[in-house]
């Protein structure tokens, strides 16, 4: 392996952020204490969501699938550790709008006994891939970066195009967040154990790992690691920092210097990018046969007494947590899921862990202000001059603020990638992302009630023409009736009826004349007027 | 526990639009000075009356309006539309045609128009434009340069002409009053005098006229500071310079009898500062780096062709305002190629 740095291509846009990384990295991963409760939310991932197969009473194994995936864009969920169903209902998540959503929740044994798993395959060189793509299903792997797309969905898609370089993220961009840093650091063999397994899935050739250039320890072990596994064909990529360099599109920029096609995915470049962290997931299923049921997850901030990264059971409650890292500190002002760029406040604490859940930032008044009130837009421009997808914030301000969902669009709406830039260096702190999320939700909901209204418009459109044959078609027979009626008088042959009745006048007519002979002959028989 | 929900991001960058308005403040101070040390009191009371009368009028107007009036006499954008309208007036004009010009300014121009952000046309332009169409003997009338003036008038001297419109005694106009440069420019072209002729006057200095030329290097400072300070953008500036330099230098190569040096374009009436503080406006201008280059270059065109064939004298102004009309559409048409579209098309 060289140290020689790789070419890197700089992405437009983006800011230099204080990246408030030394907080949580003084200590090692802890793991997180086996909680008495577990709330396993059925939809941790983007697509559908899971269905439960088990019983409330009903007991269940670590490792074992309390809900099956629906279909393929979707992930099973597995118990985390064992003990009995107690509910399955709704409860709270971590979801920006606060609100609740179905869960199995679990009251654990404190045995941590495991259900019986699926042999681990050291050797998957010998399994195809196909074979290794359903494992990762199996074990219900999402992408732990955050977007939570499962992997297995985004594995198959190789198929259809060929990739080539597989790339794994470990920028870590956002501030305060440092779980795959640790990961990183301490796990590297895992990371690159995993990246192998995907390297033969997609049979790609070569693998491109991208770290930002404030993680020195976590480049020199991946560097390391990738020395101890013999591994030739991948490099670590040191970019520099600036968020959003983390972003899959920017960060594809960083190491190959092409920007994913307008409205494309990273694969019709012939490129495929997975985290750290899921790489990691991925050896665990394969390599070992384990599924998902935990995750590294950064407790920082001011607000926290003892900032550090744990490895925590899905299903965890953040009360837990925060009180295993020392509870609050009294600076506690707000508690944030991921990142303060990208990330969303919880209303309330009593939320489980999930799977894309990376950092929780307890973060102070100073750290976190609240926002002054927005002032109106002077159309400085510091927003496109950051904006990493090259928009002009304050056009999609201004028409998202006049609910021109068409013009919008016009100024590519949904070329967004809400990294909150924008927002962040607006001078009048207008809450410019936000506006954006408005946009495109009410686009959303315009589109579906367009659907549906086209739905109705089908189906009513379709009653009429139904209406309109079988009205024709009455008129046809009727008609047809008719000319068949007509056409009577001309050939008496055609109606059978009448033939019937000819054939009877003509044998009565022929008895007759049988009869006159025989009177006129033999006399008249006694039994042929009865005949008659 | 609870907590407030709020969105993302969560991290401010620590300024605001007081903060920027503050920044042009600072810039504008050299010129300032520069135009106080040639031109005498009359540009500081200008600012002092101009700035008054606009602090008023916007806090009568939001309060009209329903708005609140402390965050928008704070953002400090009348105030630095007072500022660069007094910049732009003559040090004789009298009190009450600065007030007129700077209520037009913040009422009709910014406020009619919903307020800071919404306005089309840059404010302190449309309040100079108002006075120079409606009293264009007195928006004309400058003094002196410092250098070439018998008479100085002082503090007091300044602020009884400005304010009952009498002269000291002894004084009369043709003794301190002058047209300006450009303006003695065309009125002698006008008269088929050759520039060579015409520069043998005491009034020129290396490139325009003495005194003013100097002004315009001042203001560059401000400028520059502000593109440092990552208030402005250097495009606009740049762009509307150097297509002012272009064209006259063209014109000038053509027929250097007619047309004078494009240094002289450069330094005389409000080149400079018009390039820095009044097209670079950004609620009036164009936004995308594309827009404000061409916006910036057209504004520089517009400016030698009013100048040269134009009614008045000096064009900052009117071009300005004309361009204002056209930023919606170069900013529609110059909108930058979204991430991948590149690579989409190829």
């Amino acid at each position: 392996m060289s140290t020689v740095q790789a070419p890197i291509w700089e992405f437009y846009g983006g800011i230099h952020l204080p990246d408030h990384k030394a907080e949580s990295t003084r200590r090692p991963i802890a793991i997180a204490p086996l909680p008495h409760r577990l709330v396993l939310p059925l939809q941790q991932h983007i697509g559908e969501m899971a269905e439960p197969v088990v019983q409330v009473g009903e007991q269940v194994l670590k490792g074992q699938i309390v809900a099956e995936a629906r279909g393929r864009v979707s992930a099973p969920i597995h118990a985390t550790s064992s003990g009995r169903v107690v509910e399955i209902g709704e409860h709270r998540i971590p979801h920006p709008s606060g609100l609740d959503a179905p869960c199995v929740v679990i009251e654990t044994d404190g045995e941590d006994r495991w259900a019986e798993l699926p042999a681990p395959w050291p050797d998957y060189t010998a399994h195809h891939p196909d074979e290794l793509i359903e494992r990762i299903h199996w074990a219900g792997i999402v992408g732990l970066g955050g977007a939570t797309f499962p992997t297995s969905a985004k594995l198959a898609t190789g198929e259809a195009k060929p990739i080539h370089t597989l790339i794994l993220n470990g920028a870590e961009c956002e501030p305060y967040i440092s779980c795959d840093d640790m990961l990183m650091r301490e796990r590297a063999d895992r990371v690159i154990a995993g990246m192998q397994v995907l390297l033969h899935i997609l049979g790609a050739r070569e693998c491109l790992i991208g770290i930002e250039d404030n993680k020195p320890e976590a480049i020199a072990a991946m560097r390391q690691a990738l020395d101890d596994a013999g591994v030739s064909q991948a490099r670590v990529v040191v970019v520099p920092t600036k968020y959003p360099s983390g972003s899959e599109k920017q960060l594809i920029r960083l190491l190959t210097g092409h920007e994913v096609p307008h409205g494309g995915l990273p694969a019709d470049l012939g490129l495929l990018c997975q985290n750290v962290a899921t790489s990691a997931a991925v050896a665990n299923a394969v390599l070992d046969g384990q599924p998902l049921i935990s995750r590294i997850v950064t407790l920082t901030g001011q607000g926290i007494s003892e900032p550090q990264n744990v490895e925590a059971r899905i299903g965890t409650l953040v009360t837990k947590l925060i009180a295993f890292a020392g509870g609050y500190t009294p600076a506690l002002h707000r508690l944030i899921v991921g990142g303060p760029m990208m990330g969303f406040t919880l209303h309330n604490d009593h939320v489980p862990l999930t799977k894309g859940c990376n950092c929780l930032l307890a973060a102070s008044a100073a750290e976190s202000p609240d926002p002054p009130k927005p002032a109106p837009c002077i159309r400085c421009g510091r927003c496109a001059d950051v904006c990493p997808a090259r928009l002009l914030p304050q056009q999609l301000y201004w028409y998202a603020h006049a609910r021109d969902f068409d013009k919008v669009q016009d100024y590519n709406l949904f070329d967004c990638i809400e990294c909150g830039c924008c927002s962040h260096v607006c001078p009048s702190h207008i809450p410019l992302v936000q506006y954006y999320r408005f946009a495109k939700t009410e686009i959303w909901n315009q589109e579906r009630e367009r659907r549906k209204s086209d739905l109705a418009r089908q189906r009513h459109e379709a009653r009429l023409a139904r209406l309109e044959r079988l009205e024709r078609e009455r008129k046809e027979r009727l008609r047809k009736k008719k000319e068949a009626l007509e056409k009577k008088p001309k050939g008496a042959t055609d109606d059978p009826k009448k033939a019937a009745i000819e054939a009877a006048m003509k044998r009565v007519a022929a008895k007759k004349a049988a009869r006159q002979e025989a009177a006129d002959g033999a006399g008249v028989s006694a039994n042929t007027s009865s005949e008659d | 526990m609870e907590f407030r929900p709020v969105t993302s991001p969560y991290l401010q960058a620590d300024y605001s639009v007081s903060d920027d308005m503050l920044q042009v403040l600072l810039a504008l101070v050299p010129g300032v000075v520069a135009l106080t040390w040639f031109f005498g009191w009359g540009t500081l009371i200008n600012i002092s009356i101009a700035v008054t009368t606009a602090l008023l009028a916007e806090a009568m107007a939001v309060r009209l309006r329903n708005r609140p009036v402390l965050p928008a006499l704070f953002d400090g954008s009348a105030l630095v539309t007072g500022v660069l309208l007094a910049i732009a007036l003559p040090p004789t004009l009298p009190w009450w045609l600065t007030v007129l010009g700077t209520l037009f300014a913040i009422i009709v121009a910014k406020q009619l128009y919903g307020g800071l952000g919404y306005n089309p046309f840059n404010p302190a332009m449309a309040g100079y434009a108002l006075l120079l169409i409606s009293f264009p003997a007195e928006m004309t009338r400058w003094l002196l340069p410092e250098m070439l003036a018998e008479h100085h008038l002082g503090l007091y001297d300044s602020l009884r002409l400005l304010f009952t419109g009498q002269l000291p005694a002894g004084l009369n106009w043709d003794a301190i009053s002058s047209a300006t440069p450009l303006d003695e420019m065309r009125t002698r072209l006008d008269m088929n005098q050759m520039i060579d002729e015409i520069r043998q006057s005491p009034l020129w200095g290396d490139f325009g006229g003495r005194g003013w030329e100097w002004v315009g290097n001042w203001f560059a400072l401000g400028g520059i500071y502000l593109i440092w300070r990552r208030v402005i953008t250097w495009h606009i500036p740049v762009s509307m310079l150097l297509s002012l330099l272009l064209i006259a230098g063209l014109f000038w190569l053509i027929d250097p009898n007619t047309h004078p040096n494009p240094a002289f374009h450069l330094f005389s009436g409000a080149a400079i500062f018009g390039a820095f503080f009044i097209a670079s406006d950004p609620v009036t201008a164009s936004t995308t780096p594309r827009g404000k280059l061409i916006y910036g270059a057209l504004i520089g065109v517009l400016i030698f062709i009013i100048r040269s064939w134009g009614s008045y004298p000096d064009a900052v102004a009117f071009a300005v305002l004309l361009m204002n009309m056209a930023a919606p559409t170069i900013d529609y048409y110059t909108q930058p190629k979204v991430f991948g579209s590149e690579e989409a098309e190829s």
